[in-house]
């Protein structure tokens, strides 16, 4: 158990910036989730914790030690690979208990952690099996074994749910945070869903092109997105990007005004701003409905599922509460 | 419907010429091994005299005694045993050196990384017929005339293997590599522990492939062995036909034949098994 700390962290292969400048301290036990899209830099962000990628300038320290030059092995980390990374060649055991015959820990207390490990991941039945005679959910249990019977400082998660099916990852991503809730050992865990990264982080950091536009609590991220890309990115449907010289007049040039799909109403009494429906999606629980405004912008609805729909190319009016927008610079910073 | 169709249609005459065909290939291939094989059970005069026995006569023992204890030049018995450490040298040290060669290009970055790859790559040009004379004057300048280290070390390189295993190191996932790392394995630990085990299908199928080229070395043996005891079976057959007006011992010489021809086989067979193994076992 340990904290970590990203001090001005780099990384650039050759002459392209992959990471630029990331800072976190994480508390002992805190879950951390890195997100964002493809090609964000959050796998070399984590890889670079791992020690797998090597740091082009700043610190990584774990617990009171920088471990920039450390190998893997002595960082006193433990990962879980996106394909699992499972030993094909040995069974269950063997594959759980391999880090720790390297650390040449005794035969009798091998078999006791791997126990424990296989009793808290409903593994004992498979033990003595092939990782190709399991299923997709038991390899991704058995990958979190190799994990936990190493009892390491840091635990890192590189995607481990993406090769599962939606209904299984619903039910790891459960297993996960209970597991890391029980364990208490710190964790940084990379996903590009944002679902993921709501429901387990402590706190998240939002990536964009290499850069940590925003680190923090989910619902205070959700709340007050600190950029227009993550007002974008985390949210589903995402956030309604209006030009603000129509919406908000006094707002700066080229400035962008955001307002969540929740936010908006149809307003029955015809105040508010005119827009024709393209096409309304019943979810059951909720609407979303798609509409274009005079001005030209789409715009996104999301009401109760028991409120009328609207036809398609009905002319409607919507509105939102003023307090409820979100201005973004040009750049994409908020206002 | 159209599979069983054509099942019913090979159970006529279909299926009949068929086995004929493949009856009639066999016997034709295998006429020329049968008649070595008699002509090593017979004696010296029977063969001489016209026409050739066709049925094995009962020469048996005394003939392949003969062969393997003292032979012509040199016992049958001392040649399988140099052909068999030629064989399982060159197969066994292409192997490892392909192996380990092939870890350091796919797993290192190391300088002249690529300049050495394609140095492995010419070798391919350069097959032993080839740059025998210079071969030879090496091997002659460190004294490995007559030796094992002389028929086995100029043959061991393989640049066919090392692209073999290049090629299946290359479709082994990263995050294998970097999970071993994670869990504290070094370099060699990693490929000894996983990658070796990963590979033994290949292995075998190498095994086989190899031992076969090593067994059936001709020109090699040939020039870098002048005594008797250290010849090879394969050339050593030939060194067993007369020069000039001595007889042609031919029971004794299609007996050598014979038994040099089973070791082949036997690994043919004996790795077959293994190596359907492999791929039953197989897995990724």
């Amino acid at each position: 158990m340990a904290t970590v700390s990203l001090q001005g962290l780099k990384k650039s292969f050759g002459k392209t910036d992959v990471i630029h400048d990331v800072e976190i301290d994480i508390a002992d036990g805190e879950f951390i989730v890195i997100v964002g899209p493809s090609g964000c830099g959050k796998s070399t962000l984590l890889r670079m914790v791992a020690g797998l990628e090597t740091v082009s300038a700043g610190e990584v320290r774990i617990g009171d030690r920088q471990v920039n030059d450390v190998e893997p092995m002595d960082r006193d980390i433990a990962m879980v690979f996106q394909n699992y990374a499972l030993y094909p060649h040995m069974s269950v055991f063997d594959n759980m208990a391999y880090g720790l015959k390297i650390a040449k820990v005794p035969r009798s207390e091998i078999e006791a952690r791997v126990a424990v490990a296989a009793k808290l991941l409903q593994l004992e039945p498979y033990l003595q099996r092939r990782p190709r005679e399991l299923s997709g959910g038991q390899r991704q249990r058995v990958a979190m074994g190799r994990a936990i019977v190493r009892k390491p400082a840091v635990f890192l998660f590189d995607e481990p749910l993406s090769n599962l099916d939606a209904k299984l990852r619903v039910q790891m991503r459960l297993e996960i945070k209970q597991l890391q809730r029980d364990l208490g050992v710190t964790s940084l865990y990379v996903t590009h869903d944002q679902v993921e990264a709501m429901t387990l982080a402590d706190r998240m950091i939002v990536m964009n092109g290499g850069v940590a536009d925003q680190i923090g609590a989910p619902l205070e991220v959700y709340a007050n997105p600190a950029t227009a890309f993550v007002a974008g990115f985390i949210g589903s449907p995402p956030t309604n990007f209006l030009d603000a010289s129509t919406f908000a007049p006094g707002a700066p040039q080229g400035a962008q005004l955001g307002i969540r799909p929740e936010h908006v109403v149809l307003s029955g009494d015809g105040t508010g701003h005119r827009a024709k429906v393209l096409y309304a999606e019943p979810l059951g629980a909720e609407s979303l409905i798609y509409a274009r405004l005079e001005s030209g912008d789409n715009i996104t609805i999301r009401q109760d599922g028991a409120l009328p729909t609207p036809a398609e190319g009905e002319t409607v009016s919507v509105a939102w509460d003023k307090d409820e927008e979100m201005q973004f610079a040009k750049d994409g910073r908020r206002i | 419907m159209a599979e069983r169709h054509g099942m019913v249609e090979r159970r006529g005459v279909g299926l009949w010429l068929t086995h004929l065909g493949l009856i009639v290939g066999v016997a034709f291939i295998f006429f020329p091994i049968w008649l070595a094989f008699v002509a090593s059970t017979v004696s010296q005069p029977e063969i001489v005299s016209p026409p050739m026995p066709l049925w094995p006569g009962d020469q048996f023992v005394e003939n392949y005694s003969k062969a393997l204890v003292s032979g012509v030049n040199a016992p049958v018995a001392r040649m399988l045993l140099n052909s068999a450490i030629m064989a399982f040298g060159i197969s066994l040290g292409k192997i490892a050196i392909s192996l380990l060669s092939a870890f350091a290009i796919v797993y290192f970055r190391f300088p002249g990384r690529r300049l050495f790859f394609w140095l492995i790559f010419l070798t391919l040009m350069l097959p032993v017929e080839v740059r025998i004379v210079p071969t030879y004057e090496v091997a002659a300048n460190f004294g490995m005339l007559n030796s094992y280290s002389g028929l086995i070390f100029p043959l061991i390189a393989s640049a066919t293997a090392t692209f073999l295993f290049r090629q299946f190191f290359m479709t082994v996932p990263d995050e294998l590599a970097e999970a071993a790392r994670v869990d504290g394995a070094r370099p060699m630990q990693f490929f000894i522990d996983i990658l070796l085990p990963m590979s033994r299908t290949n292995i075998a199928a190498l095994f086989v492939i190899l031992f076969i080229y090593g067994w059936n070395q001709y020109l090699w043996p040939l020039l870098i062995t002048t005594d008797p005891e250290m010849n090879t079976i394969v050339m050593g057959i030939k060194q067993m036909f007369p020069s000039g007006d001595d007889i042609a011992d031919w029971p004794v010489i299609m007996a050598t034949s014979i038994l040099a021809m089973i070791p082949p086989v036997v690994v043919v067979i004996g790795m077959q098994k293994l190596f359907i193994r492999g791929l039953v076992d197989s897995e990724k």
